[in-house]
């Protein structure tokens, strides 16, 4: 267990009692392993990863391991969500001859959906992309992705050429390229990962000291009344983590699709 | 300001600059989400049949504005932990 949840319920630690708010902080995002290989210890998060790999990846191989025309309904819900990223999320930024990328936005947007919304599934109950080293390969993933199909469809210098649009008078470069490149090569994957960890970490951040602090203020007292108002909370948070969750998926696949858009097809 | 005197400037005026980091913060990104979710209502009441298309947008607008806000949320504690 981590620290605030492990303090607060392994003792009788009531507001009124003395002790203080065992407030949640960095040190719930830490987790000690379940079993070490030598130095390498296995956390609950690493454990949650490979569970949103396994449900995504056993989902999608039910739904197409043998397709027929009028599906049945496993088959119909894969179909549903294969159609559902390549209308919303694909077709807006590629068209339609960006569909080969179909496969890629898929895994992307259900895993890091199934990782997201870890947060809220009971006993399990930790967003794994809440610690940021979960984030990062996938950013890294998408940033080689549209740098590599940058330089193969526009060539290496017409790729930093089009980061300029034409027709600029030549004082703005001094600021205008230094921009562009910092966009493209730092600011662009830095945001990507960063909006989705911080997304994550402050929700459950926030179900932490929620559920905590209803804990913490359950005493036969006044204390009732401030937990019935924590609880309260608690579901609001809840519930708008779940539009959270689905929607920080959503936004990284999006950019993801335009990131790829505009490496392939700098129109603009 | 070094990371020293934050914590002795906060140890006098006894506050906790992090609350204070996201206060400000928080400002900017309430202030464009507004802008970005006004604009969007009165775009989609001009014209109804571009409600899909206009939600989308909205969507990544706000979550583009939003980030910051997280960003500056979360910065108190990367600076607590790496000082």
């Amino acid at each position: 267990m981590t620290g605030a949840v492990a303090a607060a319920a392994g003792g009788s630690c009531h507001i009124f009692s003395g002790c203080g708010f065992p407030a949640p902080g960095l040190q719930d995002f830490v987790w000690t392993p379940l079993f070490t290989i030598g130095s390498f210890g296995f956390t609950k998060p690493m454990l949650l990863a490979i569970l949103a790999a396994l449900v995504v990846i056993v989902f999608f191989w039910a739904a197409f391991r043998k397709p027929r025309l009028i599906p049945g309904r496993t088959q119909s819900l894969g179909e549903l969500a294969i159609l559902a990223v390549r209308d919303q999320i694909l077709r807006p930024s590629l068209g339609k001859k960006g569909d080969s990328y179909l496969p890629f936005l898929v895994s992307l947007f259900f895993f890091i959906y199934i990782m997201n919304v870890m947060e809220l599934i009971p006993l399990l109950q930790f967003p794994v992309t809440s610690r940021i080293g979960f984030v990062w390969p996938l950013v890294l993933t998408v940033y080689f992705l549209y740098l590599y199909l940058g330089f193969k469809h526009q060539g290496a210098w017409g790729y930093f050429r089009n980061m300029i649009p034409p027709g600029v008078p030549y004082p703005i470069y001094i600021i205008l390229v230094p921009v562009e490149l910092l966009r493209f090569f730092v600011f662009q994957p830095f945001t990507l990962g960063v909006r989705l960890f911080g997304n994550m970490f402050a929700g459950h951040l926030l179900l932490t000291i929620f559920t905590i602090a209803t804990w913490y203020m359950l005493s036969l007292s006044v204390g009732l009344l401030y937990a019935v108002g924590s609880f309260a909370l608690a579901i609001f948070v809840f519930l708008l983590e779940t539009l959270v969750t689905l929607l920080q998926a959503f936004i990284f696949t999006t950019l993801t699709a335009t990131y790829i858009a505009s490496s392939v097809d700098p129109a603009h | 300001m070094s990371l020293a005197a934050n914590l002795a400037a906060s140890q006098v005026l006894n506050i906790n600059i992090g609350a204070v980091a996201y206060g400000l913060a928080a400002i900017g990104p309430g202030i464009g989400i507004g802008l970005v979710f006004g604009h969007a209502i009165e775009a989609m009441a001009r014209q109804p049949e571009a409600t899909g298309r206009i939600s989308l947008y909205m969507w990544i607008g706000f979550s583009l504005t939003e980030a910051l806000a997280l960003i500056g949320l979360v910065a108190p504690f990367i600076f607590h932990y790496s000082g």
